[in-house]
């Protein structure tokens, strides 16, 4: 569904992404995992557009996704870092991007705004949200359009623990829809339950991207931490 | 009851002279069906005080001279032609009164300098409602004194200076009253030179190739209540001594070398009760020495005025500038030069005993203007935040700006001119 | 680009300085036409705020606009949304704000008091103005990331154009007196549309002085039909080239 063919970046003099060929189908659940400023983040945003690689290409069914925007109406992206337009209330902010998007509020999936409870603050301003609560208008808003591929960055990070049950019940449950999900997270051990691939990546470079199975195999270890743990010591 | 009676007394008397005197005159007329056919045929049989009666028509005689005390009078503005080779009517007496003609196509010679009507060594001649169109020179007068030009109209659509003349021309002649007048088209409006004791009063002078009035040489003139609007270069008098202005305006005289008035050495002549307004320059002095300016409103010039340094004793007093782009520019620092109580309407200063005139001195020449009179491409940033931060140091600190050049005593409002 | 428009729109009228502004404008320019008995005194006033409070205005409200309005842009660039359309509706949205503002506090009291050829010249020069330092404006915010930075650059620009260039020329002219500049001075002032504006308005305005031999070069040049078509053309270059150089930019930015 998504191929990304030898895509680097250079912010400076930092390789933000060096030479990253991957090939992303529907039906995985990707994790992407590597320390901090391995360009995970870089990567995910080369994939919506919003940094635009210096060599390589994207593609998205197969067409470049440099000459094509509409592709993103296609993507549910939930950002590391929640930021709106601070004089907007959280009702506004839902109802513009429905508005964007085109789409009916029968055709929506509100499952996330009704378990979070998103409508009883519709008034709030952004800017007087905690952390948390913009995370949950981040998740709301990826999976508002039921769309095919689902981008998620550090998609617990700030949330309360049963909100994070919420959203990974939630992610889940769109995973058996056969789409493509993408998560990056540091803790590990929540991504246990649903992913099936994992993408390793550090200074820029994609290390490997294997099945979650095969990597069991060859560690002969069970739990991802323990697994990732165990090839990052061979390394 | 015995104050009308006497003035009804004298009136009969002076009736019967008129009568009298009209009686041992002739009447002599000309036109199709009349005595006589042709103007000058008239003039051959006519004496001394014979009067010259012209019926509608066109008359094309070449040159016609007149050299009798005779009256001319056109009845209904007959057309007298002179083809564009001929001056047209040649006045060589005295005392001749010509009126009411209908003058055109005068020849064009820059050597004789033709005109459509021409007083040569005459006295006491009068000219008055005439028409003259196309003519090379309008009317000339050669050593004349005491001639009348009155409410004649002067049409012309000259193209060049080199090949145009004069509307009314004077030269080396006396006592002169040219009123009335209007004239448009020609190389200068009004031209006097070696012209004296002479009255220019109520007459426009507009549209002219170069100058609307230009005088040389001729003292003693009084210039009353003219128009002279959209010339060429404006008006310029010079070499000139006891000239008096009042009430004239002086408009729309705009270009490279336009003035609203130009003197130049000009002395002790008075100009008073002037308008100047929308002229590229309002009046330009140089050389001039002992002119009284009172009571003259400028309104809209670029320059209200240039004073160049050679000038002295310039009394500016009771004017009032405004809206002029610039107030007054100068050439160099040396100002033997008066302004007093003239109102300014760019003065910014204030008035604390109430007394009508400002407390601090008014300086009227911006460091802008000097940087312009340099260098004249800085135009380009006339009006610019520079400019006018330019202008603003310089008010506060004079160091550009000739420090004497200064109105101790401005007034706070406009004066009713 | 209608609907991204519309946000931007209720994005700029929810921040009250815009209609601040307007109001700004109408009470000096009412108070500039009321106070002056003099219409052409009231007229250089004008002059004054046109040349020097507009382009300020324009150029650091659209760039703290187009900072503070980096998340709403980040939002968009996630969506099925052209990044033409997000810039244009930008650069549409807050000079459409800035022209309305403009022409409700200047135009109609021009219209009212002084509905003259100057006057009418002024308000055109204005709006013109407005639309080149909106786009400035948006060049200078794509290209700083900083904040901080990019507003010292705003302010720098508008110093630039409002008063350094002026000093700039001055400097030149008398360096150079002893060259015939008059001819290339046209040309210079193409390079700052305060200058092409203010002469255009002078041209009105100030048609007695232009008259002289000094401004005879700007009035056979800019007094004309072809070189007043050339002059416009020329404040309309300063507006889209910017616009343009920033959408390329703005497509290719990281973001």
């Amino acid at each position: 569904m998504i191929i990304a063919s030898n895509v680097s970046k250079k912010f400076g003099r930092l390789k933000a992404l060096d030479n990253v060929s991957v090939k992303l189908l529907r039906g995985e659940c990707v994790a992407l995992i590597g320390p901090n400023g391995s360009g995970k983040t870089t990567f995910i945003k080369s994939l919506l557009g919003m940094v635009v690689p210096d060599h390589g290409f994207i593609t998205f069914n197969e067409k470049n996704i440099l000459h094509d925007w509409n592709y993103r109406s296609r993507i549910g992206y939930m950002p590391q870092i929640g930021r709106y337009p601070d004089n907007m209330s959280i009702g506004q902010v839902l109802n513009m991007m429905k508005d964007i998007r085109k789409m009916k509020s029968s055709e929506t999936d509100d499952e996330l705004i009704e378990a979070f409870e998103l409508n009883k603050m519709a008034h709030k301003r952004m800017r007087t949200l905690s952390g948390g609560t913009r995370q949950k208008v981040s998740a709301s808003l990826a999976f508002l359009f039921n769309p095919d591929v689902l981008i998620l960055d550090e998609p617990t990070a700030g949330l309360d623990p049963v909100a994070a049950e919420i959203l990974k019940q939630k992610i889940i449950r769109e995973k058996q829809k056969n789409k493509l999900i993408m998560i990056t997270s540091h803790v590990l051990s929540e991504l246990d339950e649903m992913v099936t691939e994992v993408m390793y990546m550090q200074d820029g470079q994609c290390r490997f991207h294997k099945k979650v199975d095969v990597l069991r195999a060859e560690t002969s270890e069970d739990r991802l931490t323990r697994v990732m743990a165990s090839i990052i010591s061979k390394m | 009851m015995g104050g009308p009676v006497t003035m009804k007394k004298i009136f009969i008397v002076l009736l019967c002279c008129l009568i009298f005197k009209t009686g041992s005159t002739a009447i002599l007329k000309v036109g199709k069906g009349m005595p006589y056919t042709t103007i000058k045929s008239a003039l051959q049989a006519a004496v001394d005080g014979d009067v010259i009666y012209v019926y509608p028509g066109l008359y094309q005689e070449q040159n016609i001279i007149i050299d009798k005390r005779i009256t001319l009078k056109g009845v209904q503005f007959p057309t007298l032609d002179g083809e564009k080779k001929y001056e047209v009517l040649s006045i060589k007496a005295h005392g001749v009164w010509v009126e009411g003609l209908r003058v055109i196509r005068s020849g064009v010679s820059s050597i004789k300098d033709m005109g459509g009507i021409k007083v040569y060594d005459a006295n006491d001649v009068t000219i008055q409602n005439n028409i003259l169109e196309e003519t090379f020179f309008g009317i000339y007068i050669q050593y004349g004194s005491r001639c009348n030009i009155l409410r004649n109209r002067v049409y012309s659509s000259q193209k060049t200076e080199q090949q145009s003349g004069n509307g009314i021309h004077a030269w080396k002649s006396d006592s002169l009253q040219i009123s009335g007048n209007l004239i448009q088209g020609h190389r200068d409006g009004i031209y006097l030179e070696f012209a004296t004791h002479s009255n220019i009063t109520e007459n426009i002078s507009e549209g002219n190739l170069r100058y609307g009035l230009h005088f040389m040489f001729s003292h003693d003139n009084h210039y009353y209540a003219n128009v002279f609007s959209d010339n060429g270069a404006g008006v310029a008098v010079m070499y000139s001594q006891r000239v008096e202005m009042r009430y004239n305006v002086f408009k729309d005289n705009w270009g490279d070398a336009a003035y609203g008035l130009l003197l130049k050495e000009m002395s002790d002549c008075k100009i008073e009760n002037n308008h100047f307004q929308k002229n590229t320059v309002g009046i330009y002095l140089e050389g001039a020495s002992r002119i009284s300016m009172k009571e003259n409103n400028f309104e809209l010039n670029g320059w209200a005025m240039k004073l160049m340094a050679s000038c002295m004793d310039v009394n500016v007093t009771r004017c009032n500038f405004l809206s002029n782009t610039f107030d007054v520019g100068t050439n160099g620092s040396l100002v033997l030069n008066h302004f007093k109580n003239n109102y300014w309407d760019k003065y910014e200063g204030y008035d604390l005993n109430r007394n009508g005139e400002g407390d601090v001195p008014y300086r009227p020449v911006s460091l802008f203007s000097m940087v312009i009179e340099k260098n004249p491409p800085a135009m380009i940033l006339i009006r610019s935040f520079m400019a006018t931060l330019l202008d603003r140091t310089e008010k506060m600190i004079p160091t550009i700006t000739p420090e004497n050049l200064k109105d101790e005593s401005p007034m706070m409002k406009p004066l009713k001119l | 680009m209608q609907k991204i428009l519309k946000y931007v729109i209720i994005d700029i009228l929810r921040n009250k300085i815009v209609i601040g502004y307007t109001l700004f404008l109408l009470a000096i320019t009412m108070s500039i036409f009321n106070l002056e008995d003099q219409s052409t005194k009231g007229l250089l006033s004008l002059l004054n705020i046109i040349l020097i409070v507009v382009p300020l205005v324009c150029i650091l409200f659209s760039a703290i606009y187009v900072y503070n309005s980096s998340e709403f842009i980040e939002l968009l660039v996630s969506q099925p949304i052209k990044r033409s359309t997000i810039l244009l509706s930008m650069f549409t949205g807050l000079s459409f704000s800035m022209v309305v503002a403009f022409l409700i506090g200047t135009g109609i009291p021009i219209l009212l008091f002084e509905p003259t050829s100057t006057g009418i010249t002024m308000m055109g020069m204005g709006v013109l103005l407005t639309l080149i330092f909106v786009s400035v404006a948006l060049l200078t915010a794509v290209y700083a990331r900083d904040k901080a930075k990019g507003i010292g650059w705003v302010i720098l620009l508008w110093l630039y154009f409002s008063l350094l260039f002026d000093g700039l020329i001055l400097f030149i002219l008398y360096q150079f007196s002893d060259y015939p500049l008059e001819k290339a001075m046209v040309g210079v002032s193409a390079l700052n549309p305060i200058d092409l504006s203010r002469i255009l308005v002078l041209l009105k305005m100030d048609v007695s002085a232009m008259m002289g031999y000094t401004g005879a070069i700007f009035r056979n040049f800019f007094g004309t039909q072809y070189g007043f078509w050339i002059a416009i053309a020329v404040m309309l270059m300063w507006a889209f080239i910017p616009l343009f150089i920033t959408l390329r930019k703005f497509k290719r930015k990281d973001l």
